[in-house]
């Protein structure tokens, strides 16, 4: 038999000896596990220290530089006022980012089911996303009364691009002989989108919903910083304005960490979302041996 | 040497004078007649550019003739078909067994209720035991078989084969050649099978269709009269060797005819 089992063959291993090739590459494996998150955290406390020191030494006062531990106690004590601006923000990039996807999507696919509708609409949406959002937002709230309606389609503006043309990409990557298999068996234009351009997309759309995730979240702080208005509406991207007026910095950089914070958690998640859909079957998601 | 042994068999296809031109210009067929039996394992033996694989889309109705006919003795429906291709074109995102289910998927047909069949079909390429593996986990060799599970699952009237052990290495299309030979005898389809390998057609087939390039054509029709089962013995036998000494002749002359 030509068959080989895959598993066995795997379980097999590690009764072998190693050689010192193998060890060296064990060695430098846990070494950089370890390293991956102990040199950035390294890292980030010594910066933190030498802010410290170089506020205490030079005697700057706090509202041109805050010391770390200032901003901390700050981050703590504003905590009622910055969360809500949190929640705001957060709500704005998130809606923003299904609309994209929705909207990223469902072009897609009405792309590829037309040719007229793509030669049409395409180089529109390529008008608007290489037109800055900063340019865009004055007009956006001299039209929309809303305010969170505003900053919704600054916020979708930026961030359904990525999703569009990475899932047009990827519904027209569908392997050619699997198209032709699906002629041979009669498939419908329903079924070879369901079951074969989709799942070829899958990859690709969720690449462009990484990079749509984070900038939703650019798109609602422009937008917001372009809007200016304050009250109960008000995000993480008001608070940062509305401080500086003050001369509040601590505050200022208190609300700058929640919302790099919130980049980097929109960015993890998605990345393990992603992991998840793909780890059985995409060459991304698939740790090699050796 | 015309296919005497097929003289008792029904007609399952004809081809009749078919022609095949793209751009108006490049004329990739002329004029090719074949009439398939019903159980026939026929090779399409020629040089690249010859037209087997024009042929062979033809009858898939991938691609319509510019002229002549294509008959289906008493018409034909999707699962009368089926067909694999030099690559092993595996869904990678479905399991092995939802990539021979695809067919039926297709026709509207759950899972539970073809099932057995499904299992059947991996049975017989020796790949139950994968069902549930994604082509990844697979070998080259393996995914061939899938492949070939998923051409064989509607129980086919035709099974067209495009140069499909082509990328294998030796001794794993040998296994494959045996594999197929006994699952034909098993499940009693009838195979069309390109191939630019002459020891591989003289072993495979009862006829051989003898092709030349430019413009594609019928040169030649070899029968290939040895008993199946064929075996190892068969591969080292004397009237194999004589039947690819000839088999090679006639592709040197439909070859030397443009040379």
């Amino acid at each position: 038999m030509t068959i080989s089992d895959p598993t066995r063959a795997a379980q097999a291993t590690p009764a072998l000896t190693l050689d010192a090739e193998d060890r060296a590459r064990i060695r430098r494996r846990k070494l950089e596990r370890t390293g991956a998150w102990a040199l950035p955290v390294g890292l980030l406390a010594l910066f933190v220290l030498g802010w410290d020191w170089l506020v205490v030494a030079n005697g700057i006062p706090h509202f041109i530089l805050p010391r770390p531990g200032l901003v901390a106690s700050t981050l703590v004590n504003d905590w009622p006022m910055l969360s809500s601006a949190l929640l705001i923000t957060m709500q704005i990039t998130m809606m923003a980012l299904a609309v994209a996807v929705i909207g990223g999507v469902g072009l897609a696919v009405l792309f590829t089911q037309s040719r007229l509708v793509e030669m049409s609409l395409y180089p529109y949406a390529v008008i608007l996303q290489v037109t800055p959002i900063i340019a865009i937002a004055p007009l956006i709230f001299v039209y929309v009364d809303s305010h969170i309606v505003g900053l919704l389609i600054c916020a979708w503006l930026v961030a359904f691009f990525p999703v569009l043309s990475n899932t047009t990409l990827g519904l027209n990557s569908a392997d050619h002989n699997l198209q032709d298999m699906f002629r041979i068996y009669g498939a419908t234009r329903w079924q070879t989108l369901r079951y074969l351009r989709l799942p070829t997309a899958l990859p690709y759309f969720l690449g462009g919903l990484r990079i749509a995730g984070t900038l939703a979240l650019i798109g609602a702080v422009v937008a917001e910083y372009v809007a200016g208005t304050g009250g109960t509406g008000a995000g993480l991207a008001f608070r940062i304005l509305e401080a500086s007026y003050r001369l509040n910095v601590p505050r200022m950089f208190a609300a700058l960490i929640l919302i790099a914070v919130t980049g980097v958690v929109i960015f993890v998640v998605l990345s393990f979302i992603s992991h998840l859909l793909l780890r059985k079957w995409h060459e991304s998601a698939i740790k090699r041996e050796a | 040497m015309s296919a005497s042994a097929a003289g008792h068999r029904r007609t399952v296809l004809e081809m009749q004078g078919v022609d095949k031109t793209f751009g108006g210009d490049v004329e990739a067929l002329r004029a090719m007649s074949l009439t398939v039996n019903d159980g026939d394992f026929i090779s399409l033996l020629g040089p690249s550019g010859c037209g087997k694989s024009t042929a062979l889309r033809l009858i898939a109705g991938l691609s319509e003739p510019s002229g002549g006919r294509i008959v289906w003795e008493g018409g034909h429906e999707i699962g009368d078909l089926g067909v694999v291709f030099q690559e092993p074109t595996l869904m990678p995102w479905a399991t092995v067994a939802d990539n021979v289910w695809l067919p039926f998927r297709l026709r509207g047909h759950s899972y539970n209720e073809v099932r057995d069949r499904v299992l059947e079909a991996l049975k017989l390429v020796g790949l139950e035991r994968f069902q549930k593996s994604y082509p990844r986990e697979l070998s080259g060799g393996m995914k061939m078989r899938v492949s070939i599970a998923r051409a064989m699952v509607t129980n086919p009237r035709i099974i067209l084969m495009d140069e499909p052990f082509a990328a294998l290495d030796e001794i794993t299309r040998f296994k494959l050649n045996d594999d197929l030979l006994m699952l034909k005898d098993r499940i009693r389809c009838t195979v069309i099978f390109v191939t630019h390998s002459v020891f591989e057609s003289v072993f495979m087939s009862d006829r051989i269709v003898v092709m030349a390039a430019r413009p594609g054509r019928v040169v030649r029709e070899l029968s290939v009269d040895a008993p199946y089962p064929r075996t190892e013995e068969f591969r080292t036998s004397a009237e194999y060797a004589a039947l690819c000494r000839s088999a090679s002749e006639a592709l040197r002359e439909a070859m030397g005819e443009h040379a």
